[in-house]
């Protein structure tokens, strides 16, 4: 299989301009900014999070959006500060909480993919986001090790 | 992003540095939620987020606070002179009581990051309430005004129960709107959008004010950020129930704005709630769903409770008069420490009424200014945490890796009297 075939490519509405590429860092749930996050690492800490105790820091975050207090841009943006935060965000629901989040954490995000990012893109795979064309280019983890 | 005369002037810097920075961050934040304007707003509830934790990890003690709020609030790396705020601006929760720094554990280098925010506060006008229910200290918004509030708790009860206009604001986007009485109409500012997504009907009494707590749970994971309508409710939720419902949907999921037919003042039928439109779903709230909300705040398995925390949200006068009532004639058990957290002007009016004399005769402490999950003040050595706080339960766990309990306000006072958890789950 080539390299070219192996790719999936998304389109969306830029939230936050920027080009930036990482492994994916994927989860099905929300996730809140304060008492969801350690800032200082990147790693999830909210008890029932399906992804608690694991890290998104140099990651491309894909995940459905915010939730929770009004700390989340803070928390997110102390991740930054931090040297912990994720290298670009994918995500399906705009609320103030992460457009601010996305604003102060300064990487390249995107909404509105005209597929489900959630749903196409899997833990590992390698992701391109191209915030000012709107384009997002996946690479599977098996089918890049192979091309 | 139409931005208004003025507005470009205070872009293009007609108004200095920091004026300009807040609007770019206004303008980038407008752009990035897909705003088409500002509106103007007189009424923020912010703060200066330096000396809470998280935040006063990643700066130097030798930064000014204008450096700090310059880097947290209004996210410029260049320090800026701020000018003063040209808005009726509120503080919302600080790191530590000063009364109680040592007992709540406050570090000295946290006291001083308190003491010099106290000073900048002051300075450039921010009024120091230190209280997440700004709407208990005076500043209770009118029907139909555009507010720029953080504190997901109060912004839900804005919305729903006052009819205010409001989107949960961050620290930085409160900060531009103090400095620019502005904030993006977007989302809640706009009528079409207030009306709500998911019905819920309520097939159980909900009565009491930790049932009004775990419903809120219960829609919360439900409907994320979506705006519920509830049919259903027999009787009015009072001040303490509507902030621990509001509080609690905000905390499982995002929820801003709420309606309950015939009670909260969009909501005159199910029809107008709803905007004229189906709702995406209809879920059913009975006593199966009560006990699930129960069961997933309840994480401790230990009863030997060393802390009890209530007031979170800040406690109202009524709950200081419920929590001396129960503590009347009794006394804390040593065990444990009991601190029950309220607004400093409302401590003022529990000092005169005699709540404080009973609270603190009992052993207990009424403590003011922030709480245990933003300012992470407990006890020291403390493991096992009860709260009649469903916000409260759900954070503990995770930002102090206490385990914990989750009752009713009488729960909470036998077990810091027994120095045991011993309810009955519902």
């Amino acid at each position: 299989m080539s390299a070219q075939t192996a790719e999936l490519v998304l389109h969306g509405r830029p939230v936050v301009e920027g080009v930036a590429e990482g492994e994916a860092f994927v989860t099905t749930q929300t996730i809140s900014g304060f008492g969801g996050i350690d800032p200082m690492t990147g790693t999830i800490t909210e008890r029932r999070h399906e992804k608690v105790g694991q890290s998104f820091a140099g990651k491309v975050l894909v995940f459905p959006g915010a939730k929770g207090s009004s700390g989340w841009a803070s928390n997110f943006q102390a991740a930054r500060l931090a040297g912990a935060a994720p290298v670009a965000m994918l995500f399906n629901e705009l609320t103030t909480k992460i457009a601010l989040g996305a604003v102060v954490l300064r990487v390249p995000s995107m909404t509105d993919l005209d597929q489900d990012p959630i749903a196409v893109i899997q833990d590992g795979d390698w992701v391109r986001v191209d915030a000012e064309r709107g384009v997002v280019t996946v690479t599977r983890r098996g089918n890049a090790e192979v091309s | 992003m139409r931005l208004s005369d003025p507005e470009q002037a205070m872009l293009d810097g007609a108004e200095g540095r920091a004026v300009q920075q807040a609007m770019s961050l206004l303008y980038r934040y407008g752009k990035a939620l897909g705003a088409e304007r500002l509106v103007e707003t007189n009424n923020v509830c912010g703060g200066s987020v330096g000396s809470l934790p998280n935040r006063r990890s990643v700066i130097s003690d030798s930064d000014s606070m204008e450096a700090v709020f310059s880097l947290l609030n209004l996210d410029s790396d260049e320090p800026l002179e701020i000018p003063r705020v040209k808005t009726m601006a509120y503080k919302l929760i600080e790191a530590g009581d000063p009364d109680y720094y040592e007992m709540q554990g406050v570090s000295a280098r946290t006291q001083q990051l308190i003491q010099k925010n106290a000073v900048f506060c002051d300075k450039i006008g921010i009024q120091r309430c230190n209280t997440c229910t700004p709407y208990q200290v005076g500043n209770i918004p009118t029907f139909g005004e555009h507010l720029a509030w953080m504190e997901s708790s109060a912004v839900v009860y804005a919305n729903s129960m006052i009819g205010a206009r409001a989107n949960v604001e961050g620290a930085q986007s409160a900060a531009a709107a103090m400095l620019t009485a502005r904030i993006p109409y977007w989302g809640y500012h706009i009528p079409e959008n207030r009306h709500a997504t998911h019905l819920i009907e309520v097939d159980y009494p909900v009565e009491s004010m930790m049932e009004w707590g775990l419903m809120g749970y219960f829609v919360g994971e439900v409907v994320k950020e979506d705006a519920p309508v509830l049919v259903g409710v027999d009787k009015n939720p009072d001040l303490k129930k509507a902030k621990h419902f509001g509080a609690a949907s905000a905390t499982s999921g995002g929820v801003e704005m709420y309606h309950i037919v015939g009670m909260t003042p969009e909501a005159p039928t199910l029809e107008a709630a709803l905007g004229g439109k189906a709702p995406a779903e209809t879920i059913r709230f009975g006593e199966q769903e009560l006990r699930t909300a129960y069961e997933h705040l309840n994480c401790a398995d230990d009863p030997n409770v060393d802390f009890i925390m209530l007031g979170c949200p800040h406690s109202s006068v009524e709950q200081l008069r419920i929590v001396a009532g129960l503590l009347e004639g009794r006394r804390v058990s040593e065990n444990t420490q009991l601190w029950i957290f309220t607004p400093r002007a409302l401590k003022a009016h529990a000092d005169r009424v005699g709540y404080t004399e009973t609270i603190e005769g009992a052993g207990a402490y009424l403590m003011t200014d922030t709480c245990p999950a933003l300012g992470r003040v407990f006890p020291e050595g403390a493991k096992v945490v009860a709260t009649d706080s469903c916000k409260q339960a759900h954070y503990l766990p995770a930002t102090l890796g206490l385990d914990t309990w989750f009752g009713s306000v009488e729960d909470c006072v036998n077990a810091a009297v027994a120095g045991r958890w011993q309810a009955t789950p519902p």
